[in-house]
Formats: structure tokens, C-alpha cells, sequence
């Protein structure tokens, strides 16, 4: 896995690099080698300055451990691309929600339930006929984290980042996606401030269906943009 | 599509597993979330130190895949605790060492505590 090679590399600030964590064990004089030594613990280089950060943290009474618990808690169990979809899923069936959420997102967003950091200013752009949207954030990695959770990888991509902008059709044919030509793309670059939703179009063949049905053809790229909503057959 | 969300619809977890790789980056993570609820800093700062951050490791030769992520993360976290004067480098380095010297002396298998440290002497 090159990732994981990657991460046993870390990008440590310089003044951090000279500590070579593979000496630590050499002055134990047992004759044998740090690597067969099993008998004590050990911490990678970055394991190591995250708990540093939260010593000092803690000392200051900046941070406590069970308050960083629960948040790791929600972000892994509560918050994700579902919440989006359940947001989709209601501006497909109820016009009127559709009418709030184009006139203030963030306020129709958190009448489901969802908000508060990183959605605290959230447009939705619509998808149309004529036109397909999609959403970057060039200089780091802003996204609507109550809608749709923490961003994937590719999404915290340097290629992703730069390519979306330069060549947003060829980055959809890299997800699979083909649009007409005629077709215009458009891309939002998010900001610490603003942050974007995509809302898709309704698929075709789902009239009648109740939201929760709706909400399984949403699909976390398809509010990215770098995606289309599953079509009826494929969900069913 | 996904065999994880078919298997636990609940989860927000997608195709591409859980959120944070490793323990740290959820640590990381939380900090940082933390900090700016107690007011350390706003939003906006902690955008520019993430992207000077993620500039920074480009500019070292990071082809920055995404994979290294939260090593910038924990770099801006780093860099805003000191120019917000939380704590200095030479603090943050030497406990660093701290806690190296006590995972070195705790025995595997049992939790590793800054107590450990046989040099423990300023916390």
C-alpha cells in the first residue's frame, strides 16, 4: 500500500527531523536489534508530536480527553454523507423545503437537524438540464462537514485540487461521469466562509417514492458533483 | 455499490472506509476542533495555516495524494499553538521526547502515560 510506505515518511518540520526514532533503542546494550525488541512500546514520530500537543493542551485546560472522545464519537458515527442526502432527498419531494433551502441553506439544512461546524454558512447549487456543477476548495480542503461528513481522500488531493478547476470534464471522466457536450460545468471553489452543496436532479422513474427511498439514490459524489445520483434500476 | 454501507447503513462511513486512518489523525482532529470552540483562533486562521502547511510540504517534494492529509493538519495545528503563544517549539519538543522516553519504558501491551518518562521532570 504506497499510503501507508507515504505515511511512515512524515513531513515533520525540520527542526523535528533530527530525532531518528530507528537510534532509540540501540543503547540498550542486549546485543540485539531494535527491530526484534519487542519488549517495550513505542510511538511513530507523528503519534508522538499529537501527544505532545495534547499535553501541553490539556496543562492549559484548552482541551480534555473526553471532550476530544465525543468528538471523534460524532464525526465517526454521526455525521456523514447520509445527512445529505436526507437533505436531497426532501428538496425532491417537497417544493416548499426546495424554496427554503434556495433562500437560506443553512437555515433549511439545520430544520432537519444538521449544523453547526463547517455549515455554517452553506449555499446549494443546483443542477440543471443545462448545467452540472461541482465543488473544489483549491488551497486546503473546506467542505460542508455537516452534510456530508469529513472529505474523502481524492477530495484533499493536490490533483484533485488544481484539476478541478483546469479541467473539470476530464476529472468527471476520471469518477466514470460523461456529460453532453453542450452541457456546461460549473465549479465552486469553497472557502473557510462558504461552503457548497450540490444538488443533483431528480432521477427520472422515481415519482411517487416516499424520501427515504429518495435518499438511497443520493450518493455522496453526487453532492460533490463528481458524481450522478443512482438511477432506480441501480438502487433497487 | 458500497458493501459497507450495505452492512451498516447507520454508519456515515463510505466507500473508502473509516474516517481517520490511524488513532493521531483522530486526535489531531479533535484538538483542533476543540481549540477553535474555546475561541484559540477562527475558522479563516485555521484555513490559511492548513493550506500554508500543505503548501509547505509541496514545496519539500510531498506529491501531497491526500494520504498525507492529517501530517499537514497536525503541522498547521503545531504552527498556530505557537504563534498563538499556547506553547513554544522548544516545549512541544521536549515533550515530544517525554513521551518517547516513556513508550520506551512502558512495556508492550500496557497503556503508555507521560509518567513513565524516567527523566519526568517539568510536567
Amino acid at each position: 500500500m504506497d499510503g501507508v510506505e507515504k505515511a511512515a515518511q512524515p513531513v515533520h518540520p525540520p527542526s523535528m527531523t533530527h530525532h531518528d526514532h530507528d537510534n532509540d533503542h540501540h543503547d540498550h546494550g542486549h546485543g540485539h536489534h531494535h527491530d526484534h525488541d519487542r519488549e517495550h512500546s513505542e510511538l511513530s514520530e507523528v503519534a508522538l508530536r499529537v501527544r505532545a500537543l495534547e499535553t501541553i493542551l490539556t496543562q492549559k485546560g484548552l482541551v480534555d480527553a473526553a471532550a476530544l472522545d465525543a468528538i471523534v464519537e460524532t464525526y465517526e458515527t454521526k455525521i456523514g454523507p447520509r445527512n445529505g442526502a436526507r437533505v436531497v432527498a426532501r428538496a425532491w419531494a417537497d417544493p416548499a423545503y426546495l424554496a427554503r433551502l434556495r433562500d437560506n441553506a443553512t437555515a433549511a439544512i439545520a430544520e432537519l437537524g444538521y449544523g453547526g461546524r463547517q455549515g455554517e454558512h452553506m449555499q446549494i447549487v443546483e443542477n440543471t438540464p443545462d448545467t452540472h456543477n461541482m465543488v473544489v476548495c483549491t488551497l486546503c480542503s473546506c467542505y460542508p462537514w455537516p452534510v456530508l461528513g469529513l472529505p474523502p481522500v481524492w477530495y484533499k488531493s493536490a490533483p484533485y485540487r488544481s484539476r478541478a478547476v483546469i479541467d473539470p470534464r476530464g476529472v468527471l471522466k476520471d469518477f466514470g461521469v460523461t456529460l453532453p457536450e453542450t452541457m456546461r460545468i460549473r465549479v465552486w471553489d469553497s472557502t473557510a466562509e462558504m461552503r457548497y452543496l450540490v444538488l443533483p436532479m431528480r432521477p427520472a422513474g422515481t415519482e411517487g417514492w416516499s424520501e427515504e427511498q429518495l435518499a438511497h439514490l443520493v450518493t455522496r459524489d453526487s453532492m460533490i458533483g463528481t458524481g450522478l445520483p443512482l438511477t432506480p434500476g441501480a438502487s433497487a | 455499490m458500497t458493501a459497507m454501507q450495505d452492512i451498516l447503513p447507520d454508519l456515515p462511513c463510505d466507500a473508502e472506509g473509516p474516517i481517520f486512518a490511524e488513532p493521531w489523525q483522530a486526535q489531531a482532529f479533535a484538538m483542533t476542533v476543540a481549540l477553535h470552540k474555546a475561541g484559540l483562533f477562527t475558522w479563516p486562521e485555521w484555513a490559511d495555516a492548513l493550506s500554508h502547511a500543505i503548501k509547505h510540504a509541496q514545496a519539500e517534494g510531498d506529491p501531497d495524494h491526500g494520504d498525507t492529509y492529517y501530517h499537514h493538519w497536525l503541522r498547521a495545528l503545531e504552527s498556530l499553538i505557537i504563534a498563538k503563544c499556547v506553547a513554544d517549539e522548544a516545549l512541544l519538543h521536549a515533550l515530544r521526547d517525554a513521551w518517547d522516553r516513556a513508550a520506551d519504558a512502558t512495556p508492550h501491551g500496557q497503556p503508555i502515560v507521560l509518567e513513565n518518562d524516567p527523566q519526568r521532570a517539568f510536567v
